[in-house]
């Protein structure tokens, strides 16, 4: 079977519906859109946050959730890795706290490995026993992306993960994205609403417009 | 400036740049402010000025009638709030995050009690959990009696108690982003995990206020214990109640109580700003 990402979401609420619906074979993907359209909306159904109404959502042929078979995976055992767009970190923890909380006890020694060699890899050394509220908001972006990362899930899922920070800093992070997909290989799914973010990350875009989504093109070949 | 003055009906207080003016607005300000404290603290004053005078307080403090009232209190006040934590936080969680059929109902009934007399609330509760109570009466078939009984007493300082305790957790729990919990999950962490490394931790604060406002409550209840549990010494008997009691015989010991019970209150009081303080810096 061909890995794909397979994402069909169906969800009514009040004053907005979501009829999202795409499937791709590309490790990274890239959902761009304006403001409203509901990309928000589209990762947390991924992440597992809300039930959809009806659709389908399938990673590299685990099906996550499938209205019609009544499949219904809850994110605790989905494997994914979601950053929302404030990083939502544990403000009562500090950065070590933040990136072991996923992982089964914390306190063994593998788990202290993997901590480390989270911090190695996102540069945080010497920022452990710092808490969410003493971090630059790059340092917080990059403690979020341990966090979610150290669980090693097939899919990650980012929300405007450049939205708070400067030209600098966004260049170095697109570029930390890419040497951590090949090192850890995971799937990517981003959604902004900067097309330069489209062009430096996408194999493939997706433009999300009142909540329907229509393949764009390979990233590359955008506009 | 000179023109301005004369005749303007502008208050003393809220002109500028006239030092007489000035200083007989702050002479106003503070003779207000000391009229407040007067009125607010003589009586206070007076209850340790004559507890002290008489040399009861000590006496007193070693009557069993009063021991026995104080141990009482203690331990009703806490199975109160104890039971305010056990059945409110999960009704303070759910008021916070969700939307549910009879919500609107739930949020009066935890703010009626604050406002409701309390011998209305003994009332209440005599007439649902007392002898011809609405739930009184089937469960006196079953040979539980209820009113008249210390269990009476904790019912009573629950009901006019644990709306403080709930609200003060719902606003608590409110502060609480809930992306944190949804980030939790999606790292593995089940509901109960969840709440207990992150949304409890988080909303401590406002956990504590409202556990120690519940239990300064508590202790303080009067009108509804008087009605619903009667005021039996040793039984039912709590240190307000027992205030009351000995005002008809013997002032010096109501004056011993009193004082008791009014430490306690300030150490409430101490507790609460400590708590506060410790918040504030969390914070920062």
């Amino acid at each position: 079977m061909t890995p794909v990402l397979e994402v069909a979401v169906h969800r009514r609420l009040p004053g907005f519906t979501l009829a999202v619906q795409f499937a791709t074979a590309a490790r990274r993907v890239v959902l761009v859109g304006p403001s409203g359209a509901g990309k928000t909306l589209t990762l947390r159904a991924i992440a597992g946050a809300f039930r959809p109404d009806s659709g389908r959502i399938a990673v590299d042929g685990h099906v996550w959730y499938d209205g019609a078979a009544g499949v219904w995976v809850p994110p605790q055992e989905r494997s994914v890795g979601y950053v929302p767009q404030n990083f939502a970190l544990f403000p009562h923890l500090d950065a070590a706290g933040n990136i072991a909380f996923g992982l089964e006890r914390p306190r063994s020694d593998e788990s202290r490995r993997r901590v480390a060699q989270m911090i190695d890899l996102l540069q945080l050394n010497g920022l452990e026993r710092r808490h969410p509220a003493e971090l630059s908001g790059g340092q917080q972006q990059r403690v979020a992306l341990a966090r979610a990362l150290a669980r090693q899930p097939r899919i990650l899922l980012l929300d405007e993960p450049f939205a708070a920070l400067d030209a600098g800093l966004r260049r170095r992070l697109r570029r930390t994205l890419l040497e951590l997909q090949e090192a850890l290989g995971f799937r990517l799914l981003l959604v902004t609403h900067d097309l330069d973010d489209a062009r430096a990350l996408a194999e493939e875009t997706f433009r999300l417009e009142a909540g329907r989504a229509a393949f764009v093109a390979a990233g590359g070949r955008l506009i | 400036m000179t023109g301005r003055g004369i005749g303007t009906r502008v208050p003393a207080v809220f002109r500028v740049g006239r030092p007489l003016g000035r200083g007989l607005a702050a002479a106003g300000w503070a003779a207000a402010a000391a009229g407040f404290a007067l009125l607010l603290g003589l009586p206070v004053l007076a209850i340790l000025v004559r507890s002290m005078a008489g040399g009861s307080l000590r006496a007193a403090l070693g009557s069993p009638v009063v021991l026995q009232a104080l141990t009482l209190t203690a331990w009703t006040s806490l199975a109160a709030t104890g039971l305010a934590v056990l059945l409110g936080t999960p009704a303070a969680y759910l008021l916070a995050r969700r939307k549910f059929p009879g919500q609107a109902l739930l949020d009066s009934l935890i703010e009626l009690p604050l406002i409701l007399p309390p011998s209305v609330a003994g009332l209440g509760l005599l007439m649902a959990f007392g002898r011809r109570g609405l739930l009184g009466e089937p469960l006196a078939a079953l040979g539980v009696n209820l009113s008249f009984t210390t269990a009476a007493v904790i019912l009573a300082q629950f009901f006019v108690a644990a709306p403080l305790y709930v609200r003060a957790a719902r606003a608590g729990f409110q502060a609480v982003d809930p992306e944190l919990e949804t980030v939790a999950h999606t790292l593995g962490a089940s509901p109960w995990r969840t709440f207990r490394r992150v949304t409890v931790p988080l909303a401590l604060p406002g956990l504590l206020g409202g556990l120690v406002m519940c239990w300064a409550r508590a202790l303080g209840e009067f009108g509804a214990t008087i009605l619903f549990a009667g005021s039996f010494p040793g039984r039912t008997q709590t240190m307000a109640l027992a205030v009351y009691a000995a005002l008809e015989h013997d002032v010096d010991a109501a004056l011993a109580l009193a004082a008791v019970l009014l430490l306690v209150s300030l150490l409430v009081l101490v507790l609460l700003r400590w708590g506060t303080g410790s918040r504030g810096d969390a914070g920062a």
